[in-house]
């Protein structure tokens, strides 16, 4: 698409190209460590591409009357002759940025680098479970991110139904016509992506069950990992339903079935189908797509746990109520669904339910969001990027996160549902607080992954343009939606009633493009000093968990010789009595008489502080 | 050439911070921040956090409270869109108060507790007390919120009050058609087989109930009494939104829905209130449906009752003025039908309609 999307696809080429010899090292390669980085490499390429698209219809919503003669080289034939966005396109490019910012980005970057990176890390393990099945969850990934990629350069554009496809826009090709090739694109690469997920998923869920090293029980184990593994039965309870919605959707599209159409009127003839419906999409879709607002939140709040407390130097508080929040919120997200369809003329009395079970989802994140706050409270902190960019994250997810009960809230939903408010909602909470989450953890982990520091100064710049820039983006929105600018509107001259707020919109776009622009300093920060850095010292945050008793890099198996043992949870920080203000979890409780709580010198007595028998093969 | 030139300034502005980059970098090195325990800018970002917290409250306030050039509230016209307004600013006022509570906790705590050289962190890793607290308390409001709105929407959803003004609505791309059920007060069936070019709602003319049936331009309703929307879709997804009305219900092809409202002010009262002579209430699609999604507008005019009924009895049945379709009604319902739409009959049948009536009733 634009230059710099070029450029780190010569990235990803780098290291297919130059590495020919090293194929299984660095291409084909079942070291989770390895598949780690290709997935966070792939992730930052697709929020590159879906974020570019969204400042091509930024500048449509914030300047109407601009020339856009100059996107003619990129965007050909989609530019119409008077030099504006075609607005068929400006369905697909909305389309496209929500699909590649949830699947491709929130879900795949994120999930996909940081449990695969973490989770033998943190739990003290060779590697995953199945290291082949990694590789081919990678490589499933990569054909689905393939043919997505493809779709954008369709004569009859990407799909353009909305990232939620709803049929029957979706199903007829007569309808829009995105919902030609650039939909079956779509549902193919969709396909292979969640095979990708659930062959991911299978193996964060039986390492982390079958592959702790001694000492390392559920109640030790870190919140990320406690994160990534509630993500990924999340995962793998709910992609399936996706499945089975898109393959009726198939059906529908290709075999002349009626499961999602009826009684349809469409380009000059009344279509056979009948008694199928469309609610019926919605609510699959919905069972996947509600808890995949949690598939993609979770690991960002997990890593968010892990990098509040390293750096306030503070343990985390309240570890098993964030833990039951997290198991709270995973169940909760089951049952959820259908508020995203209070208007669709489902059964009011199911809207009450829903509403109800939604509004209880709030008390579990309420929950999050103090014991993040009291974390900070008489903590010692240290500002590193990371900790700033989780900071963020919370800020975002309260922001974000409030005005859900506004949404949840079916009578509310009435008038605010599909407007700009819900834009700003699920923004802040889900896009903007993942993203940060993901941003964070790239920050923290960054000295372990490549055994090299990023530039902290560069770090900062990139936080603050992105922190105040996305706050200027999307608190203006909520505006915008209490005065029920509805979504997906090319343009909105055509209202008396949405008139207003052209001033609020430019201010918009461009925040939203000076932000985008921050984030070319993350990249050149992140591929400098994977070559340049300062060199990473084995620990430089001062950590307790596992990954930074490993090597500076790290090699295959993670650690030299024998796996550490656990003696403890993951949060000694600060330990009164301690000479140090973190305790390692390989550090057992009878070296350290002076710190010890009654209950772990109990705790030491019983302890056995040989080292671990005999690697689990 | 102006292109050259812009690409050059962009690939020396590039340059030159490449090169302030690493000067600051090498500056760093020499004074050996790499060594010091605390994080470079420490104090910075605190002090910038904190900053953050003050300029985005003020900014917060000032927009919220009529900063902004417009008004961003759209004036109400509905019964219900009261009750729902009203929850609307509890809920603001309740969310409101948390959001201003937990981001100075948020921002205040980062900058208070920010490292110092002698500081220690407390470790302080659980309180069972205060986590039931803010366990229960949320829970408490929570459950206030539940309940009033769970009030509201039964009440906005309930069925419609007997004698409710019946109108149907359809949505299709890219416009709004709508009908009316005549003098006989019934909607007639419709059939999306019988869709053509110009019978576009697909009006069934088997059915009796159809032949008063009339199609104007405009919606219109009656201020002050409940109104009936049956809403439909012929081919994809649409949304009937009327952001004054507080009301929105999707139109779903195959699957009829329908939502009710009363209209409290009439299209001239919101013109005296909002000071604009040429407002009109607006219907809105509110579903992405291709792509003319943005334009199917279509304008409603609410009406004093009186005006209502004159405007509603001087609109000519669809089928006289198609009266074309007189072929699709059944041989045995023909007169009938000419009767109903008051098409001109012709003298020798005027006795057997007259018949016709007489069987019918």
């Amino acid at each position: 698409m634009s230059v710099a999307d070029i450029h780190i696809g010569e990235e990803v080429h780098h290291d297919e190209h130059h590495e020919q010899s090293f194929i299984q090292k660095y291409i084909f390669s079942t070291d989770h460590k390895m598949i780690a980085k290709q997935y966070l490499i792939s992730g930052i390429f697709w929020a590159l591409i879906g974020g570019g698209l969204s400042i091509i219809f930024r500048l449509q919503l914030g300047f109407p009357d601009m020339s856009l003669e100059w996107l003619r080289p990129i965007l050909g034939k989609w530019i119409t002759s008077a030099g504006k966005l075609d607005s068929e396109f400006y369905l697909a490019l909305v389309t496209m940025h929500g699909t590649i910012m949830v699947f491709f980005v929130l879900t795949a970057g994120l999930s996909g680098t940081f449990s695969n990176f973490l989770i033998p890390l943190q739990i003290g393990a060779r590697d995953m479970a199945s290291g082949f099945m990694n590789m081919l969850s990678y490589w499933l990934f990569f054909i689905s991110s393939t043919i997505m990629f493809v779709s954008l350069f369709l004569e009859t554009g990407p799909a353009g139904g909305g990232w939620t496809v709803y049929p029957p826009l979706s199903a007829l090709p007569q309808a829009i016509s995105g919902s030609g090739l650039g939909m079956t694109l779509w549902l193919v690469a969709m396909v292979f992506f969640i095979a990708s997920t659930l062959l991911g998923g299978i193996n964060y869920i039986t390492t982390v069950i079958n592959l702790r090293t001694e000492g390392m029980s559920f109640s030790r184990l870190p919140l990320t990992v406690w994160a990534f593994f509630i993500t990924a039965v999340i995962g793998l309870l709910s992609f399936p339903v996706l499945v089975a919605a898109a393959l009726l959707l198939v059906f529908d599209r290709s075999f002349g079935t009626s499961f999602y159409l009826s009684e349809i009127y469409i380009g000059g003839e009344a279509l056979p189908n009948m008694g199928g419906s469309p609610i019926l999409y919605q609510h699959l879709f919905w069972f996947l797509g509600h808890p995949e607002v949690y598939i993609v939140l979770l690991p960002a709040l997990g890593i968010t746990s892990e990098i509040i407390a390293t750096n306030s130097r503070k343990p985390i508080f309240g570890y098993t109520a964030m833990i039951m929040s997290m198991l709270a919120i995973a169940f909760l997200s089951f049952i959820v669904w259908a508020h995203h369809m209070f208007v669709t003329g489902m059964n009011p009395f199911l809207g009450s339910i829903f509403m109800f079970l939604t509004l209880i989802i709030a008390v579990p994140s309420a929950v999050k969001a103090f014991n993040y706050i009291t974390t900070l409270w008489k903590g010692n902190i240290h500002f590193t990027p990371a900790m700033l960019f989780s900071i963020g994250l919370v800020s975002f997810f309260i922001s974000g996160g409030l005005t859900g009960i506004f949404l949840g809230n079916s009578a509310l939903d009435i008038n605010l549902h599909d407007t700009y408010f819900v834009v700003a909602h699920f923004h802040l909470v889900m896009g903007s607080a993942s993203f940060f989450g993901m941003l964070a953890g790239v920050y923290h982990w960054f000295p372990k992954m490549f055994g090299r520091m990023m530039d902290e100064k560069l770090g900062y710049i990139h936080f603050w343009f992105s922190f105040v820039g996305i706050y200027l983006v999307f608190f203006p929105l909520h505006y915008v939606g209490i005065a029920g600018f509805p979504r997906r509107y090319y343009s909105w001259t055509n209202f008396d009633a949405f008139n207003s707020f052209t001033d609020l919109n430019a201010f918009v776009s461009i925040a939203a493009i000076l932000t985008f622009s921050a984030q070319f300093v993350f990249l050149f920060n992140f591929f400098y000093s994977i070559f340049k850095g300062r060199k990473a010292p084995q620990n430089p945050w001062g950590s307790t968990t596992l990954e930074w008793t490993t090597p500076r890099i790290p090699g295959h198996g993670n650690w030299e010789g024998d796996i550490p043992k656990v003696y403890r949870w993951a949060y000694d920080y600060s330990k009164p009595g301690a000479k140090d203000d973190f305790i390692p979890q390989t550090v057992p409780y009878s070296h350290t008489p002076e710190s010890n709580l009654p209950f772990e010198n109990e705790l030491a007595k019983t302890e056995d502080v040989s080292p671990v028998a005999q690697d689990a093969k | 050439m102006l292109n050259l030139i812009i690409v050059l300034a962009v690939i020396l502005i590039v340059a030159i911070l490449i090169a302030i980059f690493k000067v600051t970098t090498l500056v760093g090195i020499a004074k050996g921040d790499a060594k010091k325990p605390e994080p470079s800018n420490n104090k910075l970002n605190a002090t910038l956090l904190a900053l953050f917290l003050v300029a985005g409250l003020f900014g917060f306030f000032y927009y919220s409270f009529g900063g902004l050039d417009e008004d961003f509230v759209q004036p109400i016209a509905s019964e219900h869109g009261l009750i729902t307004e009203r929850l609307f600013w509890i809920t603001m006022g309740i969310t409101g108060f948390v959001f201003v509570i937990t981001q100075i906790f948020l921002f205040g705590f980062s900058y208070k507790y920010q490292y110092k050289k002698d500081g220690k962190a407390t470790f302080y890793a659980h309180n069972n007390k205060l986590e039931v607290i803010w366990t229960a308390v949320p829970a408490v409001v929570l459950a206030v919120l539940i309940v009033s709105g769970w009030k509201a929407w039964v009440g906005i959803t309930s069925p419609a009050p007997e004698g409710a003004e019946v109108v149907e609505v359809m949505g299709y791309q890219y416009a709004w058609a709508v009908r009316y059920p005549g003098d006989d007060k019934k909607l007639g069936d419709s059939d999306y087989k019988k869709i053509d070019v110009t019978n576009q709602m697909g009006i069934d003319f088997s059915d009796k109930a159809s032949f008063d049936d009339f199609i104007p331009l405009e919606l219109h309703i009656p201020k002050g009494k409940p109104v009936l929307l049956k809403i439909r879709a012929r081919d994809v997804i649409h949304s009937v939104y009327m952001p004054h009305f507080r009301m929105q219900m999707n139109a779903v092809p195959g699957m009829p829905t329908h939502f009710w409202f009363t209209p409290t002010k009439s299209t001239a009262d919101m013109r005296a209130e909002t000071g604009n002579p040429d407002f009109n209430y607006e219907l809105v699609c509110n579903k992405i449906c291709g792509k003319g999604h943005f334009a199917m507008r279509y304008v409603v005019v609410v009406d004093e009752p009186a005006d209502y009924e004159k405007w509603y009895s001087e609109q000519t049945p669809w089928l006289k003025q198609n009266e074309d379709y007189l072929s699709q009604v059944p041989a045995e319902l023909k007169e009938m039908a000419k009767i109903a739409a008051g098409i001109e009959a012709e003298e020798a049948e005027i006795v057997n309609i007259d018949n016709a009536l007489v069987s019918t009733n």
